[in-house]
């Protein structure tokens, strides 16, 4: 159990043990955040975002400027030598001679993956298309093994862009290994969780899962509460956006009916999708969640690096 | 009855689903053959009404993944000295790669030609469909 030099792609490439590593470590870094303020002194994170991305880009390079470490790379491939056409192979095997540990963002589904086949440093994937985003899945389990002490038992509910919500996707494939979980999918027809996904799911798991299209029904009989932004371009004509937009909206109100220990999350930016009033909940889990997205790629880079982490005294 | 003589060395691939005969002759390459080749359409079967056979007088490579994937029912017979010495069955395969695209317009494969998924079987039952190693979409073959 070693997550030296080992690439993060999917969440399915860790087993829960690793993930407990990264966890336990995860912990210790929010408790003594300073003590590692050096253990990744002299190494260097490439960013490769080939699209737009604040909130990714900017917690993995704090984690790393957290850690003594260095950053550089693109935020843009207009920017970047990617406009003149060269391929992800022959730009990650320049990149890894430049950087110690590389996160890529791509659109294109599984162009992480093929970076990973060419680099000889460890590659995450910071978000493929509409595929996987596993960092922000650690972001969340991290989250959820805090402030509800376990990953198992859980009734957890997804409420929104089931369908092109890859945070979702990550999430719930790997919620799906741990036991007894039971899920719950919130969504209008056309946003519906891939069948793909339930398919291999249930083939591999044979979990529960209930789908719905009203958040009111189930909101009591969730633990977890998983909310994602409804893109208008996501439906096929207005008059759908505008009957539903309203239902996969969580105000204050319809948190009236749900458990006094149910967690709302969210992983960020939101738009309209959590009322404001929200906030102030001792439910709204949401900016401790991005706060902790911070520690978990603190914790993942520093292990991939396996750089020493026995910080004296702690 | 249309008679076909018997080869003397050589393969032949028998059970093929009628109507799929012509499509594994294409895929083996087998109009550009410079030894006898017979290709029989419709013939009659016992199990199966009618069937397509190959019969090649000559000693060839076979992609068994890529014939398995055609048609997991055929069975392939080695003919040395008028005897059969060696029958084989194909199977749906387990994994493909190289012999089909992965269906999503957004993956990575679709884009950088020199990236080539693995395909994973994914059901065995039913719709014979495959994973891609890369987007993980699910693609039923058609080639």
């Amino acid at each position: 159990m070693n997550l030296k030099g080992r690439h993060l792609i999917d969440p399915n490439d860790f087993s829960l043990e690793e993930f407990k590593q990264v966890f336990d470590l995860a912990d210790k870094m929010v408790e003594y955040r300073d003590a590692f303020g050096s253990v990744c002194k002299g190494k260097i994170l490439g960013t490769l975002f080939y699209e737009p991305s604040t909130r990714t880009r900017l917690s993995f390079e704090s984690a790393m400027l957290r850690l003594g470490g260095t950053v550089l790379g693109f935020s843009d491939a207009s920017t970047s030598s990617v406009s003149k056409g060269e391929s992800i192979a022959d730009t990650i095997r320049v990149l890894d001679t430049y950087a110690d540990i590389v996160v890529m963002r791509h659109p294109k589904e599984g162009a992480p993956m093929l970076a990973s086949e060419y680099s000889r440093v460890p590659v995450i994937n910071g978000g493929d298309g509409g595929h996987q985003h596993p960092t922000q899945t650690l972001t969340d389990l991290l989250t959820i093994r805090r402030l509800k002490g376990s990953l198992d038992n859980l009734t957890v509910a997804f409420c929104g862009d089931l369908k092109f919500g890859r945070t979702v996707h990550s999430l719930v494939s790997t919620l799906a290994r741990y036991n007894a979980n039971k899920f719950v999918f919130i969504s209008p027809a056309e946003l519906k969780f891939p069948e793909h996904l339930k398919e291999t799911l249930m083939e591999k798991h044979n979990i529960e899962i209930y789908e719905t299209e009203s958040l009111e029904e189930v909101i009591n009989q969730v633990d977890i509460l998983y909310m994602t932004r409804i893109q208008r371009e996501r439906f096929f004509n207005e008059a759908d956006y505008m009957r539903l937009k309203d239902s996969y909206i969580l105000t204050r109100t319809k948190l009236v009916d749900a458990k006094p220990d149910m967690l709302v999350m969210h992983p960020l930016p939101r738009v309209n999708e959590i009322a404001y009033d929200v906030d102030d909940d001792q439910r709204a889990a949401y900016f401790k969640q991005a706060e902790l997205g911070i520690y978990a790629r603190m914790a993942l880079m520093a292990l991939q690096l396996g750089v020493d982490v026995n910080v004296e005294g702690k | 009855m249309l008679k076909v003589n018997s080869i003397n060395c050589g393969i032949v691939i028998d059970h093929i689903t009628a109507g799929k005969g012509m499509k594994i002759f294409e895929k083996l390459k087998l109009a550009d053959a410079e030894f006898p080749v017979v290709l029989l359409i419709n013939v009659s079967s016992n199990k199966r009404g009618k069937k397509d056979i190959i019969k090649i007088e000559n000693k060839i490579d076979l992609d068994l993944t890529m014939l398995g994937l055609i048609d997991p029912t055929l069975t392939i017979n080695i003919i040395e000295n008028d005897e059969i010495i060696n029958k084989m069955q194909v199977s749906i395969p387990e994994e493909v790669q190289g012999l089909f695209k992965c269906k999503n317009p957004r993956c990575i494969s679709n884009f950088d030609e020199y990236a080539v998924p693995k395909f994973e079987l994914a059901h065995k039952n039913g719709k014979i469909r495959y994973r891609c190693s890369y987007c993980e979409e699910l693609t039923s073959y058609s080639i």
